[in-house]
């Protein structure tokens, strides 16, 4: 193995504990956050991408909703940095076996991981697991309510291809499509104004309901939202919201809220466009916009790996 | 025969303050009450009162009993136990068991069951059960409301469930009215309420959690309010949870339909604000409301709108509370902690007055069912509690005779705490502090 030494920013040393949400971080920490990111991007180019930073240290995945993609970026964020790691995957509720939450939890809290990354249908699980347990939890999803290594990857991929960024201050995000079920969208929110940006919602009003993120500007106009974005983000939408009470078909939300590159004449000339995937072709986004200049969608899924290794390594190392 | 005095109590029942006195029991009735009639009373028992307040027993009519099915839930035995010790002489519990009681031979088991509970003072509350309005809450076909009545049920109500049919809800109320039956309703629209996990508002946006509205729960009680309107039915809208629901019950009661209406010590002292630690025993229905709603329920409270206090108590396995949100049952045990939890934040906060208060655990439900008001008078039934309102002691859930072993309040300082419960005559609760 390369015994390659990585150099992180000091900041990033003060250690913290979760990443659940971004409630207890700070832009700084953040910031620093991201420069480990970079150095972390860095090791990935080299011929043997693999540091032994995490060396010792036990990473659990615990994947009570399905989720490949995700699980996969993790256990490549930490067997790059070489840790061990063990895995867990549970669909539907662990009542079903007999058993909860807090003994499944307990059950495998004996086998000493340092750290879990959660995953969960239903909101607030990894707060809940976090409670139980000594050991470092993110968050890889829970419910509607937060993704935050996906709001960091979407930020840390602005920041390195917005062309002259120049700090988040003055930056508008426009989120598209079906908020209200969106843990991408609630986590996007939350980050980008902590980073100082702005960010304006978008979509049909039963999936934006106005309790959603009170004092985020929001529209139910496309065009509105498109206006000067910096930065245009289209969500998933599910195949079983597109005909039922919440919507009358996907023809009607394509004419409406479809990302085209029509609309997109409306917002900034360097406006970069972004997904988090999976992608509905020719629902959410045309095509020619997803394949398209503007777009990032592929940077985003590239940025997953370094993030999550900055997390895994911010959160884990100086803990012994 | 057996007999019991009780020395030096502060009496005081739905008529008023009757001063302080001594209470003679014989043969589970009320033998002399009064001033010195307990002075060198030969008696099987002698409770030295000390000033503290004896009142008749609380009456609820809203608890979850888990017999039969869910024994390990609660039983007979831990619920009607817990009830004793929470200052309650008379529950009525709910049908939405497994199987559902539905049939009249499960209404006359749970009555048999509980009388032999009361047999030899083991420390029971008196039973009343409910049965269900449709066969296995199934909401399409009715139970047979004349021979539940004869087996002993006292009230119809698919709780926990709610009618989503309204010609059923109909013909229900028809049936009732004719059999002088109180009709009580879980009223929240199925189709609105989703599969919300708690009131729908900021707090459900910004924490993710599926939202149930208000208007899930007031657009049933407006139709349920219609429904008494319409058969003339003794119709209880149970729980209320919300302001919206709380205004279309007084517009109805305006109008003079015949409905009453019931609030929960939960809904009156938590806010969907619990939910941000995502503890699930925070989960009931209807779910917490916000502040703004607590509010407005306390003031109908107190502009005499609400007819009685309910626990909705609704015991589970802790295991089932530390399952994630989506999973975890609705419901909370509180039936031991409703009494002081209520006269700590409400009479003691300035709120309501003590006598108020009880009269929605004593006359209130009496009214609501038709039943006599429970009085201290000779010849009264003995179902009285003794109340110590000084001592302040921490709300203990591993001391709980139920057996959910939680508790919301866990922890939170409360005076008010029932001393003694005698059901009958015999004594069916008597707090540890209280044993000399």
């Amino acid at each position: 193995m390369a015994t390659v030494q990585i150099e992180v920013p000091t900041s990033a040393r003060e250690r913290k504990r979760n990443l659940l949400d971004f409630a207890d971080w700070t832009a700084d920490e953040i910031g620093a956050l991201f420069d480990t990111a970079d150095v972390m991007a860095q090791v990935l180019t080299r011929t043997i991408k693999k540091v032994p930073a995490l060396q010792g240290f036990t990473v659990g995945t615990l994947f009570f909703e399905d989720s490949t993609r995700t699980r996969l970026s993790f256990e490549r964020a930490a067997r790059a940095q070489s840790a061990d790691v063990i895995s867990f995957a549970s669909g539907g509720s662990s009542l079903s076996k007999g058993e909860s939450l807090k003994d499944t939890l307990r059950t495998i809290d004996q086998m000493q991981a340092d750290l879990y990354v959660v995953r969960h249908a239903c909101a607030g699980v990894p707060h809940q697991i976090a409670r139980w347990t000594e050991a470092s939890v993110v968050n890889a999803g829970d419910g509607r309510r937060s993704h935050p290594t996906q709001a960091l990857l979407d930020a840390y991929t602005f920041r390195g291809r917005f062309p002259g960024f120049d700090g988040f201050a003055g930056k508008r995000l426009a989120i598209v499509g079906d908020v209200m079920h969106s843990r991408v969208a609630r986590s996007n929110v939350e980050l980008w104004r902590k980073l100082g940006g702005e960010v304006v919602l978008c979509g049909p009003p039963p999936l934006l309901p106005p309790d959603v993120a009170p004092g985020v500007a929001r529209t139910h106009r496309l065009e509105e939202a498109l206006e000067g974005a910096h930065a245009v983000m289209a969500l998933r939408l599910q195949r079983e919201r597109m005909a039922s009470p919440l919507l009358p078909s996907a023809t009607e939300y394509v004419a409406r809220y479809q990302v085209t590159e029509t609309a997109l004449e409306l917002a900034h000339p360097d406006a970069l466009v972004m997904h988090p995937g999976p992608l509905n072709r020719d629902i959410e986004i045309a095509s020619e916009v997803a394949d398209g200049p503007r777009s990032v969608i592929e940077a985003q899924v590239a940025a997953g790996v370094p993030i999550r290794m900055a997390v895994l390594y911010t959160l884990l190392v100086g803990k012994r | 025969m057996s007999r019991l005095v009780i020395l030096d109590a502060r009496l005081v029942d739905g008529s008023g303050e009757l001063g302080r006195g001594d209470v003679v029991v014989e043969d589970g009735r009320i033998a002399a009450l009064g001033e010195g009639v307990g002075a060198g009373v030969q008696a099987d028992r002698t409770v030295l009162a000390g000033g503290r307040t004896l009142t008749p027993a609380l009456i609820d009519l809203h608890a979850h009993l888990r017999e039969p099915g869910q024994e390990v839930k609660e039983d007979l035995a831990s619920g009607l136990a817990a009830a004793a010790a929470g200052g309650f002489g008379t529950v009525v519990s709910m049908a939405n068991t497994s199987p559902v009681v539905d049939e009249p031979g499960l209404v006359a088991d749970l009555v048999a069951k509980a009388d032999a509970l009361r047999v030899g003072g083991r420390g029971a509350a008196r039973l009343r059960p409910a049965a269900s309005l449709s066969h296995g809450l199934r909401g399409q076909a009715l139970t047979d409301f004349a021979a539940l009545q004869a087996a002993g049920a006292v009230m119809i109500t698919d709780d926990g469930i709610p009618v989503a049919d309204g010609r059923l809800m109909r013909s229900a109320c028809e049936y009732a009215r004719d059999l002088g039956l109180v009709v009580q309703t879980h009223s929240e629209d199925p189709s609105l309420r989703g599969d919300g996990v708690m009131n729908e508002g900021i707090v459900s946006q910004e924490l993710g959690l599926p939202g149930n509205p208000t208007a899930a729960e007031a657009v049933m009680v407006a139709r349920d309010c219609e429904v008494a309107l319409l058969t003339g039915a003794r119709v209880h809208i149970a729980h209320v949870s919300c302001k919206r629901a709380m205004q279309v019950i007084e517009h109805y009661k305006a109008l003079g339909a015949p409905v009453t209406c019931e609030v929960t010590p939960h809904h009156l002292t938590l806010t969907d604000e619990a939910l941000r630690s995502f503890d699930p025993v925070f989960k009931v229905a209807p779910p917490l409301r916000t502040a703004d709603d607590v509010a407005y329920l306390r003031d109908a409270v107190r502009r005499g709108v609400v007819d009685s206090i309910g626990t909705d108590h609704a015991p589970h396995t802790r295991a089932e509370k530390e399952l994630d949100l989506g999973s975890a049952p609705f419901g909370l045990p509180n039936i031991e902690v409703a009494l002081p939890l209520l006269y700590t934040r409400l009479v003691l906060a300035g709120e309501l007055g003590e006598t108020d208060l009880l009269r929605l655990l004593q006359d209130g439900p009496a009214e609501v069912m038709g039943w006599p008001a429970p009085r201290l008078e000779v010849g009264a039934p003995a179902d009285l509690v003794l109340i110590d309102l000084e001592d302040e002691r921490a709300v203990e859930p591993e001391r709980f005779r139920s057996k959910a072993k939680f508790s919301p309040w866990a922890g939170e300082r409360l005076r008010g705490w029932p001393w003694l419960t005698l059901i009958d005559g015999e004594v069916a609760f008597e707090a540890p502090e209280a044993v000399v």
